[in-house]
């Protein structure tokens, strides 16, 4: 490219982007401990909901195991999608996402460790909440292991395809509803997926395709949501 | 001619000229297909030996939900026309599509709930193809929704054809997924659209259906088209001139 | 160096200026000036690449900016309206990581002389949410000491800037380009202290030929 040539002739250093991503890590989880309410407020909306349902529908042990799948998974995602609203927004409001696309490092790889550092405080400490919520909601135990893999592998696309949603209301007053409308049709399948496998582990099913199918959109979520992401911030902080 | 607007905009007064001559045709055309393909197939055509009279419906909610789903994957092709080319032109047609086809899939999915009623005994059945179609409206919804909460025009646009895109990669993943969702949750279901073999003397009317339903989007949408290029031309001096 | 050739921006169906060309060269100061609402900002915005011009062209060291991306942004220092800092990181915090994300890896002690320099030295493990609007500038100022970059792109960097730090900013983009930086920089505060090296360019100068050329000036006023 003509301008990896240039560079190497103007500016004698080699380009650090892996550097750059891990500062932008760094900065992001010691901005989520200084203020960690927006970690928090997702993980307790999360025990929130599995708080409701045997409220609202019946603390039986039969009917709470045969929803708790998708009351666990539909927590998480709305828990992901809470939190989704201020991963740019709060960028764009202190001018830290000029800055961002000032770099001279790849937006793409640059955006792919905010969601990342994202998903490292909202999916990650969803998941590792998962196994208190499916003891209240009475999950059989055969169904844990399945429940973990699907939250492993399916909250990271939750994050990359919602980053894209977050992209692109980052300019819009109060877009946290209108994120939900863009997001959810992105999440319908890693929730057909997800909680699919976790019913068949209940029904002593085999469900490593669920597993093979949701690795398959982690990777499609990889490869292509932070060009859709990248181009989306581009194009509204024109 | 040295006005600057022309190079950029992929010509709307050109498109606007033309489709002023188009505008009769269409209206004609589409009109009279779609009342022929009605009356041929409403009053015409033999009830099916298993739902009777019912089945008519097919000639309203086939063509709609064709529409339904060639309107996303046009405005995708518009979308990226927007992206690469930057002609505003396809923004215009990306704009106004959506609502169409928002349409599209509210007809379809009501048709689809009444055809339901007499043949499942229920309004909504959690059936794959009515799944998908009410994603897909959710699909337009958010482009719709997108539009109208970004203020400037090119940031909009912009963001729409991004979102357009994205969803269009998203169609194939979401109906694998729900198709898949619905084979395991029921049993093989009556379809509505799915026939082992239609009779011939119900496919002419539902071909032709489907062509009225075509024509009809088409002069929808430059009546629409034409609408919101004069709206965004409205400081242009041949606008200017057209309108005094 | 910096050449702009016949750029012309819309915002919104308003023709914002038209034909603006310049060149910035080594050692050259240009501020850009304008009433409210003329365009300096999306100027300042379409030079470092945020924003596409309705037309014309900007050429970095006689390329095509497009082309040359990455090597721009390598030698280009932004500052926007906001000084881009977060607030629940110290000054010395958030340096750090404008300045990874600029590709320049710089020591502590570096980061220290710079904010020393801004006269925020013994501020720099106070969070900055404590520190005022001038010194959140100055926070910025510092990065700006610390960065290799070239090219200067501030946008009105006086504001909420005192009498003394003004003039501080102004032997600072003196003392950058003489060591052959250049330096874009809205302002509605006349510079002083610079040694010719000021160049002014009015924005509202570019609406109103166009204007007075009377080939569009009807078509796009409402």
């Amino acid at each position: 490219m003509a301008g990896e040539g240039e560079m190497s002739n103007v500016d004698q250093q080699s380009m650090r982007g892996f550097s750059a991503c891990l500062a932008l890590i760094r900065r992001d989880l010691i901005l989520t401990f200084r203020s960690p309410g927006q970690a928090i407020n997702p993980m307790a909306f999360f025990l929130m909901v599995a708080t409701l349902f045997p409220l609202g529908i019946a603390p039986d042990r039969e009917v709470l195991s045969e929803l708790a799948a998708g009351v666990i998974w539909i927590g998480a995602l709305l828990a992901v999608l809470l939190s989704l609203d201020s991963l740019f927004k709060s960028d764009q409001d202190d001018g830290a996402l000029d800055q961002l696309l000032m770099s001279p490092h790849p937006l793409p790889l640059l955006v792919l460790a905010k969601v990342f550092s994202h998903w490292l405080t909202s999916g990650f400490c969803l998941t590792l909440m998962a196994p208190l919520l499916a003891i209240m909601l009475h999950l059989p135990s055969d169904a844990f292991s399945a429940l973990m893999i699907t939250l492993l592998l399916g909250t990271p696309v939750l994050s990359l395809a919602g980053a894209i949603g977050s992209a692109l209301t980052v300019r819009v007053q109060r877009g946290g509803l209108l994120l939900t409308l863009l997001s959810l049709p992105l999440y319908i399948p890693v929730l057909i997926f997800a909680t699919g496998a976790v019913n068949a582990a209940m029904q002593n099913m085999p469900y490593t395709g669920h597993i093979l199918w949701l690795s398959v959109f982690l990777v499609l979520g990889v490869c292509l949501a932070p060009l859709a992401i990248a181009g989306a911030l581009r194009v509204i902080n024109e | 001619m040295n006005w600057t607007f022309f190079h950029k905009l992929g010509s709307p007064k050109w498109f606007y000229d033309i489709s002023g001559k188009w505008l009769p045709w269409l209206q004609v055309s589409s009109l009279v297909l779609i009342s022929v393909a009605l009356v041929w197939g409403l009053a015409f055509t033999p009830p099916d030996y298993l739902q009777g009279n019912s089945y008519r419906i097919i000639f309203i909610h086939v063509p709609a939900s064709f529409l339904a789903q060639s309107v996303y994957m046009m405005m995708a092709t518009a979308a990226a026309v927007t992206l690469i080319w930057k002609i505003k032109l396809a923004d215009m047609a990306l704009k106004v599509m959506a609502p169409i086809g928002a349409s599209f899939c509210i007809l379809s999915l009501a048709t689809g709930a009444i055809w339901g009623q007499p043949t499942w005994g229920t309004w909504w059945v959690w059936d794959a193809r009515l799944t998908s179609m009410l994603i897909l409206l959710f699909l337009y919804i958010g482009i719709i929704a997108l539009r109208g909460a970004i203020h400037t025009i090119e940031a909009a646009a912009k963001a729409c054809a991004i979102l357009s895109l994205v969803g269009v990669v998203n169609i194939p993943i979401i109906k694998f997924s729900v198709d898949w969702w619905n084979t395991l949750h029921q049993g093989a279901t009556l379809t509505l659209t799915e026939k082992p073999s239609m009779a011939p003397e119900m496919l002419w009317p539902l071909l032709l259906a489907i062509l009225g339903f075509y024509l009809f989007f088409t002069m929808v949408m430059v009546l629409r088209l034409r609408i919101e290029i004069i709206s965004r031309e409205r400081k242009t001096r041949w606008v200017k001139e057209l309108v005094s | 160096m910096l050449n702009v050739v016949q750029l012309s921006c819309e915002r919104d169906d308003r023709l914002l200026f038209s034909n603006l060309s310049f060149q910035l060269g080594s050692g050259e100061i240009l501020q850009i000036e304008g009433r409210n609402g003329a365009g300096k900002t999306s100027l300042l915005r379409i030079i470092a690449g945020f924003s596409p011009s309705r037309s014309g062209d900007i050429f970095w060291n006689d390329q095509p900016l497009s082309a040359v991306y990455a090597d721009f942004r390598l030698n280009c220092f932004f500052l926007g309206h906001k000084p881009g800092l977060k607030l629940d990181l110290t000054p010395l915090e958030n340096l750090v990581w404008r300045a990874r994300l600029a590709n320049t890896i710089i020591s502590r002690e570096a980061l220290l002389c710079a904010l020393d320099r801004v006269q925020l030295a013994g501020y720099e493990d106070i969070p900055c949410s404590h520190l005022s609007a001038g010194q959140l500038r100055r926070v910025a100022f510092a990065g700006l000491i610390a960065s290799r970059a070239r090219l200067w792109i501030l946008d009105e960097p006086f504001t909420a800037i005192d009498i003394e730090g003004v003039s501080w900013l102004e032997s600072l983009f003196d003392e950058h380009t003489h060591h052959g930086g250049m330096v874009l920089v809205t302002s509605h505060q006349p510079l002083n202290n610079c040694q010719g090296k000021l160049r002014k360019l009015n924005v509202e100068s570019f609406a109103e030929e166009r204007i007075a050329d009377g080939r569009g000036g009807g078509d796009v006023e409402c």
